[in-house]
């Protein structure tokens, strides 16, 4: 693509910020506006952690690279302000705020993405709340229940789901949304992100996922196989396929014995 | 947020009810307790005989027994209580309309919102000031039904016999130290009873005002709930801030009668210079349903442990209590409840947030006597951790002499984590708010029980507490 990318990810490297665990090495990514991004690969190959240093995670540090945001320096931001400039995590596993309701959560989420100054009109908000629950088939009474407190995993990644549709980012990073999820759940899930994908063109999207078949649903324009923190492949979606088929060993090989090399 | 930057607006950053109010009283005694005290403040209330007798007897009971050396830091209470007044006469006499009241003294209640909160929501009120009710009411509807909400003075005064029967027998003098203390120095609180059948559709409230310097509130409210009756009453309680500790150590005793259902909320909001210790005990008969719903906010150390005595088949008694502790505050609190009847049921829900250097302890205890067969008891009490340096501590005690009796326990104790603050953040929400929301999410099961008013008020001290908690 030829516009200047929403995202651009160089030469990134983070380590926990408790005990300096390495995680990321050295990750390159651009994603342009309206791409659909797919990261792949093995269990502790840094593709979360990519997902949480974007999004602000306090608990890793990044020692080296840049990151930027339509053209800023991200790092720069906390975490709520990475949320307001239009950068979206969709957890992996959502946390729950027990004793307060979604839509209480919601609301205050949506003033806070507010221009200073201006404030939230309760009915408008509860129009919109009422819109996009029904575009996304959820029935209006969910909202009323605490944030997470008790859901099905299903249940927890439409809420996420939701407060996407409700804070409508300009990239939406996606951390193993499929996991935990049986087949019908992710359907569902996936047309979710769908319809949203489909309202906004110029949103980007990338996801994170171990497996291919979240891929079926929500079709990816690129493919990214990232290995011991570092991105070793990028291709379109047949690298996808591949991986299916041959799996991660291959490259995990390489990536081993490129670090024998080092 | 504009939500935030309200409440810095209105600069509550601080305890807002440090203010005092420079109002003269008619007459107080010498600092200290003796017998002479105890002597003037029955002889200023003009009390029948018996009274003076029962005052003097529990003074006796009160020298000879120990501090107690459970519970809070209780070291440096015997000097402070040689400095402060025990009792202290606001007024010449209790008043039935504000405008009677005098003008330094509304003023204070004014700035409490209470004469607006008694326009929009109360059924009566009761204004206690250093000593003494200075205001009493009640709306028209209910005293012709025969509701009596007074001043206990005015209860003893009006009601002897009603009054003699129960007062004392739910919380006998001898019961622990500071109820020997109350039953010898007791001024003020309030006297209460609801007759059979008649069910209060909104609540009755009490609010209790410490002004002065160096004072002792001791007040002693009585309620009696007749067959039936349905009825909701609100304590609410601060004081100005001083360098000095102050002292309250109040005595409640309700009977819940047959069928009869009660409520007893608290929103205690003392200030940090505060010892706050108090006997709640409530006797609940046969299909009677009592709740305690207790909020400690504010004193130095509060030790209260509101009761049930189940004692009659069928009855039910509900304890819901949530304590915040900031630094240099210890809330030791929880709930008692006694089953001595069958199927006789309890529940006891206990939150705690400890802040800073704050700690909050949990005590209670579960009863279920022999022969209380079917007794039902769930106890459950989750604690909240602010900070590295807060504490909370939990002491349960269960005795059960029945055989066919299920008692549940359940405790908890969370720090607000960082993946919960990442989570609300990543949201967009600043971090202090977020705290707030998480702090505000943890004691909603309370709040929500609450009149709108308070629930309000309890979230608004809440998010004020939490300010600055972050980093």
């Amino acid at each position: 693509m030829s516009d200047a990318p929403i995202l651009r990810v160089e030469g990134l490297e983070a380590r926990v910020a408790e005990d300096h665990l390495g995680i990321l090495n050295g990750v390159d990514l651009d994603i342009g506006p309206g791409e659909i991004h797919a990261i792949m690969g093995p269990n502790g190959s840094g593709k979360s952690t990519l997902a949480k240093v974007v999004a602000g995670h306090p608990g890793y540090e990044v020692t080296t690279g840049t990151v930027q945001f339509l053209g800023d320096d991200l790092l720069e931001l906390e975490a709520d302000e990475r949320s307001q400039a239009g950068v979206f995590l969709a957890f992996q596993y959502p946390v729950e705020i027990p004793g307060v309701s979604i839509a209480n959560f919601l609301r205050t989420a949506v003033q806070a993405h507010m221009p200073e100054g201006e404030e939230l009109d309760i009915f408008d908000y509860s129009d919109m709340l009422t819109e996009r629950m029904k575009m996304l088939d959820m029935d209006v009474a969910f909202a009323e229940r605490h944030v997470n407190d008790g859901f099905s995993g299903g249940e927890k990644k439409r809420n996420e789901i939701l407060q996407m549709a409700m804070l409508k980012p300009k990239l939406a990073v996606m951390d193993e949304t499929d996991s935990g999820l049986d087949i019908d759940a992710l359907k569902v899930v996936a047309a979710g992100v769908n319809k949203l994908v489909e309202e906004d063109p110029e949103m980007s999207v990338l996801l994170i996922t171990h497996y291919q078949r979240l891929l079926d649903y929500i079709k990816p324009d690129f493919v990214h196989v990232m290995v011991d923190g570092r991105i070793v492949q990028s291709g379109g979606p047949e690298v996808a396929l591949e991986l299916e088929a041959s799996g991660y060993s291959s490259y995990e090989e390489a990536s081993a014995a490129a670090n024998d090399a080092r | 947020m504009p939500q935030n930057e309200t409440i810095k607006d209105l600069g509550l950053d601080e305890y807002k009810y440090d203010f005092v109010t420079d109002a003269e009283p008619v007459y107080r005694t010498q600092k200290g307790l003796s017998e002479e005290v105890v002597r003037q403040i029955s002889a200023h209330k003009e009390e029948p005989e018996w009274m003076l007798d029962l005052r003097l007897k529990a003074l006796e009971i009160y020298e000879s027994k120990p501090m107690p050396k459970w519970g809070g830091d209780l070291a440096g209470l015997e000097e402070v209580l040689d400095e402060i007044y025990f009792y202290v006469r606001p007024q010449d006499r209790m008043q039935h309309s504000w405008d009677d009241v005098p003008e330094e003294i509304k003023d204070t209640f004014e700035k409490l919102g209470i004469p607006e909160a008694e326009r929009k929501i109360l059924a009566g009120v009761g204004a206690q000031y250093e000593s003494e009710m200075v205001y009493h009411s009640l709306r028209e509807e209910w005293e012709k039904q025969g509701v009596i909400f007074d001043s206990i003075e005015d209860g003893l005064k009006n009601h002897p016999e009603l009054f003699r029967e129960h007062f004392g027998t739910i919380i006998p003098t001898q019961d622990n130290k500071f109820s020997a203390m109350n039953s010898a120095v007791w001024s003020g609180g309030s006297f209460v009873y609801i007759p059979k059948g008649v069910s209060l559709d909104t609540p009755l409230q009490a609010y209790f005002r410490v002004n002065q310097e160096r004072m002792g509130q001791f007040e002693r409210t009585l309620i009696i709930v007749d067959e039936g009756a349905q009825a909701h009453y609100i304590e609410g309680c601060t004081a100005p801030v001083y360098s000095t500790e102050s002292f309250h150590s109040g005595v409640i005793e309700i009977i819940v009668k047959k069928n009869a259902r009660f409520r007893y909320t608290t929103i205690q909001n003392w200030s940090n210079n505060m010892y706050n210790l108090v006997t709640q005990r409530a006797i609940v008969e046969e299909g009677g349903h009592m709740e305690w719903l207790d909020g400690n906010l504010g004193s130095k150390l509060t030790m209260k442990y509101p009761s049930c005595y189940l004692m009659g088949e069928g009855a039910h008694g509900e304890i819901l209590s949530i304590a915040y502790s900031g630094d240099g505050q210890h809330q030791d609190t929880g709930g008692k409840v006694v089953h001595a009847a069958p199927h006789t049921t309890s529940s006891i829900v206990s939150k705690s947030i400890s802040k800073g250097h704050g700690r909050s302890t949990y005590r209670g205890l579960c009863k279920v006597h022999k022969g209380a067969h079917h007794a039902r008891s769930n106890v459950e009490c989750d604690a909240l951790l602010i900070n590295d340096t807060s504490r909370t501590d939990t002491y349960p005690y269960i005795e059960i002499e029945e055989n066919d009796a299920s008692v549940g326990h359940e405790a908890s104790v969370s720090k607000i984590g960082e993946e919960q603050l990442f989570y609300l953040t990543s949201r967009g929400i600043a971090e202090d708010e977020a705290m707030a929301m998480i702090v505000r999410g943890f004691i909603e099961p309370i709040a929500k029980e609450l009149p709108l008013e308070y629930a309000v008020e309890l979230n608004r001290l809440i998010e004020l507490e939490m300010e600055g908690s972050v980093g």
